[in-house]
């Protein structure tokens, strides 16, 4: 056993944390947050030039990463700072989806995605379907798809949509699904455009019979988005405790530095246990994240299962240290202005990407069920 | 004991019932149902229909205009208004100032001021706490300078809650500094108009402009404008943290809070199924409402108790602890409901007249659950309130 990051994740995790403690501060993250677009195209850039993107596929594919320490590693410090930027949506759902179904004349896509050149959005989960990954009710007929998505994020910076539709079989059935890839201006194609609660921005689309291109065989993508799934599990994982870290650290610096009743407010002990329990479930979470990183590669179930665990206990940690490190705040940490309103949303609000801590408990009792 | 609501308990519960059904505007329960920030004259406008029928001040003596209602009256109509979704009553002049003014006012401040807070005339901000003066209220240092028959003041008041919309805020304020910090402070009325005041939004953490920032700068305050005795305003604020603890458990909005997430978790479907009948979801529903069950008939016992002239004694800061505990679960069990329509950050600019992004209970869950953080951290934070219950329960244990 050896838990070391290898000499390349360390040096790109020390340029990232670089990059983003000089770049990426509070005023210029909440620059962009009141943006139209919701994301800097400039940062964006300069990012993928570091390599942020290229991480996240393996040599074969034209990176210089792809495994999951190597994802857990950029989303860590992509959650430190609160990064709302897509780099989820683009690089880990658009690049393993077109990276697993993809054909020879879309693997070229990859190297535009880790250029920073592509942008790409995930249109899967439907307006009634909450985090049921097979619930797919859109159709496709003649290579032209007709449905509605739900909250697809990035869906207006997107060059290209990766859609599912139905073939075969009844709505909530794994086979049968397909996924296909929409232009942006594609005719029947139609984006309603909001903001997020913790930065970024989605779209509810309507396809009315939008011609599209078909990933892969007919009916057969549904492990592929499951793996397209489990990555963006260990993404979320390792960018909520990423932020959880950041919080716990806010916290420690606030309660030596603010004063009341004529001292630290962190000479009290109410207040020193809590940050104890603080630091000790992250502690399991960044274990948490490090198991699920590990076994990305492993056989579906083993992967799913570690996946579920991961989701489970960094969900119900990020709740714990969000709120903590809110209420030993007090009325500071209430501001929209202040860092930890931020980071305390992108903790809480990753709850409701893939699932949230409920479905993952289940998720994980099934999976050690079946085994 | 009688659990059971009385014949005359059941009629009273009728006639608000049927009140609510025909006062309460439709445009401004939609809102309130759904989440949305009210305009000053939604919550005017409210105000002025309970006044025109004597029940906006539920805890003022009758003489004054108050009410009369017992325990048992004050809940049900807590619980009614909250189902019916009615705008939460601004608490600042009607169940802050006024129990001052009536206990420690002078006979000219109680004339002039308590029918203008009844009929809307003015509106009240609390001015107690500043940037360095938060759980340390008596560490204040907005000062106040006697100048002939003027205060001059000058400082700093933070998170004044709809500050925006005050014509009046009431103030500790420092008039001697140099004796025990709490013999040094003086409770003030200030005209918000006076020259040398200026008023700055404070954004909270979902996006409302609900809070401000204060600043004072050689204002010049009438001495007329001092309740009771200066440098004895510590004593009045105290008063005020005592004496007023309606509805600090909220149980009210933690009950048809909870009603609608079961309206929620029945329209949302997981994994085949309502989410209502997923068993993890269904054992935290049920929890909280096992615990608020509970809950309501200790709120209703204390104010039983207080109403026959117990002592207040510590059950204010249990209900204000678990009360806050309570209503936060459910904010985030509203949150957990909503999936991924949680998300979206919906607003008049995206929405508008069109139909709302996702179902229209979804949209503001989670800006909710996060301003309803704010519940453990004001009105003596949770841990201030946990201090309380210790110290006087553990005597003198040292
Ligand atoms: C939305 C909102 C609206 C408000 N509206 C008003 C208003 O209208 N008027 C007004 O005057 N004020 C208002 N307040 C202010 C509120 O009363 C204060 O926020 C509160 O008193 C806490 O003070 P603080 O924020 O400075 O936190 P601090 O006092 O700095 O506390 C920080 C943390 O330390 C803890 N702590 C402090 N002392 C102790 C101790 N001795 N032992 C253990 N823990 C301790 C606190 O519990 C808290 O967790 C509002 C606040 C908010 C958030």
């Amino acid at each position: 056993m050896n838990f070391d990051l290898t000499e390349e994740r360390q040096m790109l995790r020390d340029t990232l944390r670089r990059y983003l403690s000089d770049k990426y501060t509070t005023k210029v993250r909440n620059d962009i947050l009141d943006s139209d677009s919701g994301m800097s195209g400039a940062i964006w850039g300069e990012l993928a030039e570091l390599g942020v993107i290229g991480a996240l596929f393996t040599e074969d594919e034209g990176g210089f990463g792809g495994q999951g320490f190597d994802i857990s590693v950029v989303f860590e410090e992509l959650g430190r700072a609160g990064v709302v930027e897509p780099f989820l949506d683009t690089g880990i759902l658009g690049g393993r989806l077109i990276s697993g179904l993809g054909g020879d004349s879309q693997k070229g896509m990859i190297e535009e995605i880790i250029a920073g050149t592509l942008h790409l959005a995930f249109a899967h989960t439907e307006p009634t379907s909450r985090y049921d990954l097979s619930r797919v009710e859109t159709t496709v007929s003649d290579g032209k798809i007709t449905g509605r998505k739900a909250v697809v994020v990035n869906a207006e910076a997107a060059d290209c949509l990766i859609v599912s539709a139905r073939e075969s079989g009844s709505t909530d059935d794994l086979q049968g699904i397909s996924l296909f890839l929409v232009d942006s201006d594609a005719p029947g194609l139609t984006l309603r455009g909001y903001p997020l609660l913790a930065g970024g921005r989605a779209a509810e689309v309507t396809l009315d019979n939008t011609p599209a291109t078909r990933l892969g065989a007919a009916g057969a993508a549904f492990p592929t988005i499951e793996a397209a799934v489990a990555h963006a599990h260990v993404a979320l994982s390792a960018e909520a405790f990423g932020a959880m870290t950041t919080a716990t650290d806010l916290t420690r610096e606030y309660l030596v530095t603010r004063q009341q009743f004529g001292r630290p407010i962190g000479t009290f002990q109410a207040l020193q246990h809590r940050v104890a329990d603080m630091l000790i479930e992250l502690e399991q979470a960044r274990s948490a994240v490090i198991n699920a990183a590990g076994h990305l590669g492993a056989p579906a179930r083993i992967r799913d299962l570690e996946c579920a665990a991961a989701r489970n206990l960094v969900g119900r940690v990020g709740r714990l240290v969000a709120e903590e490190a809110i209420q030993m705040h007090g009325g500071i940490a209430m501001t929209r202005e202040y860092e930890l309103a931020h980071i305390a949303k992108r903790i809480v609000m990753t709850d409701h990407r893939f699932g949230d801590t409920d479905y993952h408990l289940e998720r994980f009792i099934d999976l050690s069920a079946a085994a | 004991m009688d659990l059971n609501y009385s014949e005359e308990e059941l009629a009273f519960r009728d006639e608000v019932r049927a009140f609510l059904d025909e006062k309460l505007p439709k445009e401004i329960s939609e809102k309130v149902r759904r989440g949305e920030e009210l305009t000053k004259g939604d919550m005017e406008r409210w105000h002025a229909i309970l006044n025109a029928r004597g029940w906006l001040a539920p805890n003022w003596p009758v003489e004054y205009g108050g009410c009369a209602w017992n325990a048992v009256q004050k809940h049900i109509f807590d619980v009614e208004s909250s189902y019916a979704n009615a705008p939460r009553i601004i608490p600042f002049g009607l169940s802050m100032l006024a129990p001052v003014l009536m206990k420690f006012g002078s006979q000219a401040q109680k004339d002039h001021y308590l029918p203008r807070i009844l009929d809307g005339t003015d509106w009240w901000c609390q001015g107690y706490s500043e940037p360095g003066a938060g759980s340390d209220l008596a560490s204040l240092k907005t000062r106040a300078v006697r100048d002939g028959d003027h205060y001059i003041v000058n400082g700093q008041k933070t998170w004044t809650t709809l500050g925006q919309y005050a014509d009046w805020i009431f103030c500790l304020v420092r008039t001697d500094p140099d004796v025990k910090q709490q013999e040094g402070i003086s409770f003030l009325l200030i005209d918000m108009n006076t020259p040398g005041i200026e008023v700055r939004p404070i954004i909270l953490l979902d996006g409302v402009h609900e809070v401000n920032e204060v600043f004072f700068d050689n204002v010049r305050v009438p001495v007329d404008n001092l309740v009771g005795e200066e440098n004895k305003g510590w004593t009045y604020a105290k008063y005020l943290l005592t004496h007023e603890r309606t509805n600090i458990a909220g149980v009210g909005s933690s009950q048809a809070g909870l009603d609608t997430v079961k309206r929620m978790a029945r329209a949302e479907m997981q994994g085949g199924r309502p989410l209502i009948a997923n068993p993890h979801f269904a054992a935290r529903l049920a929890s909280v409402e096992i615990d608020l069950k509970a809950m309501a008939t200790t709120n209703l016992r204390v104010i039983a108790q207080t109403a026959a002239g117990g002592a207040p004694g510590l059950e204010a800061s249990m209900l204000k602890v678990k009360g806050t505990i309570l209503r936060q679960e459910i904010n985030d069990l509203a949150r957990r409901a909503a999936g991924p329509y949680a998300m979206p950050f919906p607003s008049e600019a995206v929405e508008g007249d069109n139909d709302p992004i996702g179902p229209d209970y979804a949209a503001k869950t989670a800006p909710q659950y996060f301003n309803n953080r704010k519940l453990s951290i004001f009105g003596g934070s949770n841990e201030i309130q946990r201090g309380i219950i210790a110290k006087v329960s553990l005597g003198g244990a040292k």
